[in-house]
């Protein structure tokens, strides 16, 4: 009983420091964390698959490295055609249409793109 | 585009004169059209890689890297299928229980690899060699081995072995074995499932590129070698096996082990290899 309340007080007293802990991840740029995972998960955008991007280990080359976005696609809307469904810039693209066939949502689309643009 | 057209045009004067010249003009010469369209896929292959000679596009993915061809020739050197080997040769000579065998259904004690797939007119399908070793079971009282991996397999891969050299030449001699023909040719080139993607797409327009760390082969010789013992499998699988596994791969669901699908594609990519040697059976990743 007594060691118990004296792990609770514990507890209550790290509180704070979990607190600030908790509110500096919640900081950190999720948007593009999200975007990183999605962009290398396996069953979402996979796109390490084919595209070097960033510090991904065993990139493939079926389409360009994805390096200096924010330089060379400032229109957002441009990378959202593209991920969303690249057979509207170049019809017999082998790159899945992820926004089209809802492998993608709409929100992670962005989440992906504010990924890119740190690239 | 206008250059597509002429072309075109000219295999079509060119298949109008083949089959003026053989014979009646209703006769159409579909052995013709098809060898037109060899020649096309072959000669995309060959100015992609000027390097790589025919015969060597038996090898997949080794006819492209040099490096990987070298680790996997030490593979070869002790293959990891020489076991299924000697259980497939039990297998064709064991007595079934009317006192035949398998051996009893094929000519030239086995060696036959290059004698399928083949279009039975008869029939009106395609006839591959893992049909015709099942068909023979049944056909003797036996029950049909269990699909894609295992007995079936080793078997395949036997009569693989003692067939190996012999020449691609698949034939389409009717309307019918045409029919068949376009439509592995249609499954080859479209786009399915949930990535959207073709067998072209990755084994034509992308051979040679990396998909993540595998380089992709050349559709040019896909169906040389089967079966395979895959290192990732563990085991022996047969083409339908990996046909399963790359439609798996972008999403769409696979057909069966032997189904018409299957079987109209591998008529086609095996075609596509005429002029080659069968080499099976082959070590993979
Ligand atoms: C199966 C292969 C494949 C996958 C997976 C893939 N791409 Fe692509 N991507 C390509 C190819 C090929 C191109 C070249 C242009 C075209 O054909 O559409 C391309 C082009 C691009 C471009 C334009 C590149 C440039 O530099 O002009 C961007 C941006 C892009 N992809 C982003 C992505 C993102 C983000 C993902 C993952 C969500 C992804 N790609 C997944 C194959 C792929
Ligand atoms: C997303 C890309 C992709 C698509 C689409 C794809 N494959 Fe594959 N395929 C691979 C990869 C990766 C391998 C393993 C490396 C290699 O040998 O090419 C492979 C291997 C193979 C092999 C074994 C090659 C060998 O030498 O052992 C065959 C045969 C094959 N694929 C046929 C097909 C057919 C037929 C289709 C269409 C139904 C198809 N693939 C669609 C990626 C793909």
């Amino acid at each position: 009983m007594k060691s118990s309340g004296i792990i609770a007080a514990a507890a209550i007293l790290m509180l704070p420091s979990l607190g600030v802990a908790a509110e500096s991840t919640a900081t950190l740029p999720t948007a593009v964390e999200k975007g990183r995972a999605l962009a290398l998960d396996t069953n979402k955008g996979n796109c390490i698959a084919c595209h070097m991007m960033g510090d991904g280990e065993f990139p493939g080359n079926f389409g360009p490295p994805l390096s200096q976005m924010k330089e060379r696609y400032p229109e957002r809307s441009v990378l959202r055609k593209q991920i969303g469904d690249a057979t509207i810039l170049n019809p017999k693209s082998i790159m899945p249409p992820f926004g089209k066939h809802g492998i993608i949502s709409d929100t992670e689309i962005d989440q992906i793109i504010d990924y890119l643009y740190t690239l | 585009m206008k250059k597509t057209i002429q072309r075109r045009l000219f295999t079509g004067v060119l298949v109008l004169m083949t089959t003026m010249l053989s014979g009646p003009a209703y006769a159409v010469n579909y052995q013709a059209l098809v060898d037109v369209d060899v020649r096309k896929f072959q000669n995309y292959f060959h100015k992609e890689f000027p390097q790589v000679k025919l015969e060597d596009f038996s090898s997949g993915v080794y006819a492209l890297d040099e490096d990987a061809r070298k680790q996997w020739m030490e593979i070869e050197e002790f293959p990891p299928y020489e076991l299924d080997i000697e259980a497939g040769k039990a297998l064709f000579n064991k007595p079934f229980a009317n006192g035949k065998s398998l051996a009893s259904c094929f000519p030239n004690g086995g060696a036959v690899r290059g004698l399928y797939p083949y279009f039975d007119e008869k029939r009106g399908q395609v006839i591959t060699l893992e049909m015709a070793i099942n068909e023979c079971r049944v056909a003797n009282g036996e029950k049909p081995f269990p699909g894609k991996k295992g007995d079936l397999a080793r078997v395949s891969a036997y009569i693989a072995f003692i067939s190996r050299g012999q020449k691609i030449d698949v034939k389409v001699r009717s309307a019918a074995a045409y029919k068949a023909y376009m439509k592995g040719k249609e499954f080859f080139y479209a786009k399915r499932g949930q990535l959207n993607m073709s067998c072209s797409g990755c084994h034509m327009e992308y051979a040679g590129r990396r998909l993540r760390a595998e380089t992709m082969s050349p559709a040019l010789g896909h169906t040389t070698h089967f079966p395979v013992f895959r290192s990732k499998w563990g085991d022996l699988g047969t083409l339908h096996r990996r046909y399963a596994g790359c439609n798996e791969n972008i999403g769409s669901k696979p057909f069966d082990e032997q189904s018409e699908e299957y079987r109209n594609l591998e008529y086609f990519q095996t075609i596509m290899s005429n002029g080659l040697k069968f080499n099976g059976p082959a070590a993979r990743k």
